[in-house]
C-alpha cells in the first residue's frame, strides 16, 4: 500500500508531489513514462515561463528543473520509463517498466497528472492525398528542439494555437520559410504576445477565417490550397489560393489525455474532456484527484503548478483522513462561459473559479449568480477563448447558496 | 505620432498606445505594469528580443540555450548563425556560458546534459 501515487512527472505531477510532501506526506511515488521528469516542458525551449510563479522569465527546461531539483531534494521517489496501463476505481494501479515487468500498486490516494495531447482533427477533414510532411506542431517541436532535425523548409501552419505560433518563429530562426498561419476562427487561439513576437517580428501573415481545403503531393507534400471561410466556417471557393510548401503543421488545440481516468470510471466533462472536480480538484472518486492539463488545458504552466498545489494539499488531507464533503453546490455556466473548474463546490471556503468563454467578447461583466441573486460581478475589457479567466468568491458569499451560475453580460 | 503595440513582456499581452514625438516616447497608455511602459520605450527606440535555440553536443545530442539577456532585434539572425556554428561538449549544466559576448549577451545552457 502506497500513500500517494502521482501519474505523470511533468509540471503538474512534480508540483502536486511537493505540495503533498509539505503537508507531511512522505510515502509519495511519481510514475513517469518518459526517460526524465519535466513532461512537455523539456521540448519547450522558448522563454516566457515562470513570470507569474517566480517573477522571472524562464525557458521550459529551466522551469522544469526548478521543480525537479526540489523533488530530488525532498527525496520523493520517482520511476521514469514507467508506463501506467490501468487504474481501477479501488485505486489499484497497474504499470510496467523494463526492470520490474508488469507490477501493481495499491494507493490510498492518486493524483492524475498525465497532461494532454495534440488534437489531430484538423487533418481529418482536409481533401487530398496524405503525403509525408504533415506534422502536429508539437511533433515538429520535438524534432527541432530535441532531435535536431528540421522537418521542412517551406511551411504552412494550420491553427493559431500557441505551439503553432512558437513553431513559426522557431522554424524561421532555423532557416525555414513560414508562408502563412491559417486560423479557421476570426480570432487567434494563441496569446497576443506570441502573435507579436512569433509572427509579426518575422512578417509571417496570420490569415484569420482561413483554412486548408486541400493537400497536394504524393510522396512528399507539394503544397496546400487555402481558402477564406464564411461566417458558417464554410470555405469560399472564389478565395482558393495554392501555396507551395513541403510541410504543414497542425496546431488545432489540445485534448486532456484521460484514458486512465476513463478506466478508473472517473466522471468526465464533455466540455473540458477532463474530470469533473470539486474545489480541491477531487474527482467523482474519493481520493482520486486531477490537476494540470489532464484536467483542463491551461494557457500557462504557472497556473498548472498552482492548480497542482491545490490537488497535492487536498490529497494529503485525504490521506490523513481530513475529508468531508459538507455541501454540494453545482457550478453551472450560461453557454457564453463554456466551462468552469471546479464544476462543483463541496466546502464553503474562498473559492477561485477558473473559466473559459466560447467566443471573443468586449466590455463584459462576469456575473456569478445564486438563484436569481447576483453575488459577484466583475468587469472585463475583453475576454477570449484563448485566455483563461478567473473570479474568486469569498466564503461568506456562499452562505445559503444551493447552486451557482457563471454568466457573461455583454455591456 | 501614435503607435500601437502588443506588449510581449508577459502573457497578458497588453495593447499599448505610444505617443511619439519624432523618435522620443512622450506617453505610453494601456500598460498594466511599469514593465509595459519600459517595453514600449525600448520597442520604439531599440527593440530587443531574447533568442532561444539549441546547440549541438559533439558527444551526441543537443542542449537548449538562450541569450541571458535580450539582444537587439535586428541581430537575431546573426545570433542564430553563431549558435548554429557552435559545438559544445557534454556534460553541460543549466547556466553554463557556452558563447560569451554575443551582441551584449552570453549564450547560456538552459538544460542539464550529463
Amino acid at each position: 500500500m502506497r500513500d500517494l501515487v502521482i501519474i505523470g512527472g511533468g509540471p503538474a505531477g512534480m508540483s502536486a508531489a511537493i505540495a503533498a510532501y509539505e503537508q507531511g506526506v512522505r510515502d509519495i511515488l511519481i510514475l513517469e513514462r518518459d526517460e526524465s521528469l519535466g513532461g512537455i516542458l523539456q521540448q519547450c525551449i522558448h522563454n516566457g515561463f515562470g513570470l507569474h510563479k517566480f517573477g522571472e522569465e524562464l525557458t521550459g527546461p529551466e522551469y522544469a528543473w526548478k521543480y525537479e531539483q526540489k523533488v530530488r531534494e525532498l527525496n520523493i521517489e520517482t520511476k521514469c520509463n514507467t508506463m501506467v496501463l490501468d487504474i481501477t476505481e479501488d485505486k489499484v494501479i497497474t504499470a510496467t517498466n523494463a526492470q520490474e515487468g508488469i507490477f501493481q500498486l495499491q494507493a490510498k490516494a492518486i493524483i492524475l497528472a498525465m497532461g494532454c495531447r495534440e488534437r489531430s482533427k484538423g487533418a481529418l477533414n482536409i481533401a487530398g492525398s496524405r503525403p509525408a510532411g504533415i506534422f502536429s506542431a508539437g511533433t515538429a517541436q520535438k524534432f527541432v528542439n530535441m532531435k535536431g532535425y528540421l522537418p521542412g523548409k517551406n511551411v504552412v501552419i494550420l491553427g493559431s494555437g500557441d505551439i503553432g505560433l512558437i513553431m513559426a518563429r522557431r522554424m524561421t530562426l532555423e532557416g525555414a520559410k513560414v508562408h502563412a498561419v491559417c486560423e479557421l476562427m476570426p480570432y487567434s487561439g494563441g496569446l497576443a504576445r506570441n502573435i507579436e513576437q512569433c509572427l509579426n517580428d518575422f512578417n509571417i501573415p496570420l490569415k484569420l477565417s482561413h483554412t486548408v481545403v486541400q493537400i497536394h503531393g504524393k510522396e512528399r507534400l507539394e503544397g496546400v490550397t487555402i481558402a477564406q471561410v464564411d461566417e458558417n466556417r464554410r470555405p469560399i471557393d472564389a478565395t482558393r489560393e495554392f501555396i507551395p510548401c513541403d510541410t504543414l503543421l497542425l496546431s488545432v488545440g489540445l485534448i486532456p489525455e484521460n484514458e486512465l481516468s476513463k478506466a478508473a470510471k472517473v466522471d468526465l466533462s464533455p466540455i473540458t474532456n477532463g474530470a469533473v472536480v470539486d474545489q480541491d480538484r477531487q474527482t467523482s472518486i474519493p481520493g482520486v484527484f486531477a490537476c494540470g492539463n489532464v484536467l483542463h488545458v491551461h494557457d500557462l504552466v504557472d497556473f498548472v503548478s498552482e492548480e497542482a498545489e491545490i490537488a497535492g494539499k487536498a490529497a494529503a488531507a485525504y490521506i490523513k483522513g481530513n475529508t468531508g464533503k459538507k455541501v454540494e453546490i453545482p457550478v453551472k455556466t450560461d453557454g457564453k462561459v463554456r466551462y468552469t473548474v471546479p464544476q462543483v463546490i463541496t466546502v464553503k471556503k474562498d473559492i477561485t473559479l477558473y473559466f473559459r468563454v466560447g467566443s471573443v467578447y468586449k466590455n463584459v461583466r462576469v456575473n456569478v449568480t445564486a438563484g436569481d441573486k447576483v453575488i459577484l460581478s466583475r468587469k472585463r475589457p475583453k475576454v477570449a477563448p484563448g485566455e483563461m479567466e478567473s473570479v474568486t468568491i469569498k466564503a461568506e458569499l456562499l452562505e445559503n447558496v444551493e447552486s451557482l451560475t457563471v454568466s457573461l453580460e455583454v455591456l | 505620432m501614435e503607435k500601437k503595440l502588443t506588449c510581449i513582456v508577459c502573457p497578458l499581452g497588453c495593447q499599448l498606445t505610444v505617443q511619439l514625438n519624432g523618435r522620443e516616447v512622450v506617453k505610453v497608455e494601456g500598460n498594466t505594469c511599469p514593465r509595459g511602459a519600459e517595453y514600449a520605450k525600448n520597442e520604439c527606440t531599440n527593440p530587443q528580443r531574447t533568442v532561444t535555440s539549441t546547440i549541438r553536443c559533439e558527444n551526441g545530442g543537443l542542449v537548449s540555450v538562450k541569450t541571458d539577456r535580450p539582444i537587439p532585434k535586428e541581430k537575431m539572425t546573426e545570433c542564430m548563425q553563431l549558435i548554429n556554428k557552435a559545438v559544445v561538449k557534454r556534460p553541460v549544466a543549466i547556466g553554463d556560458v557556452i558563447l560569451s559576448d554575443v551582441f551584449g549577451s552570453n549564450i547560456v545552457a538552459t538544460q542539464n546534459k550529463p
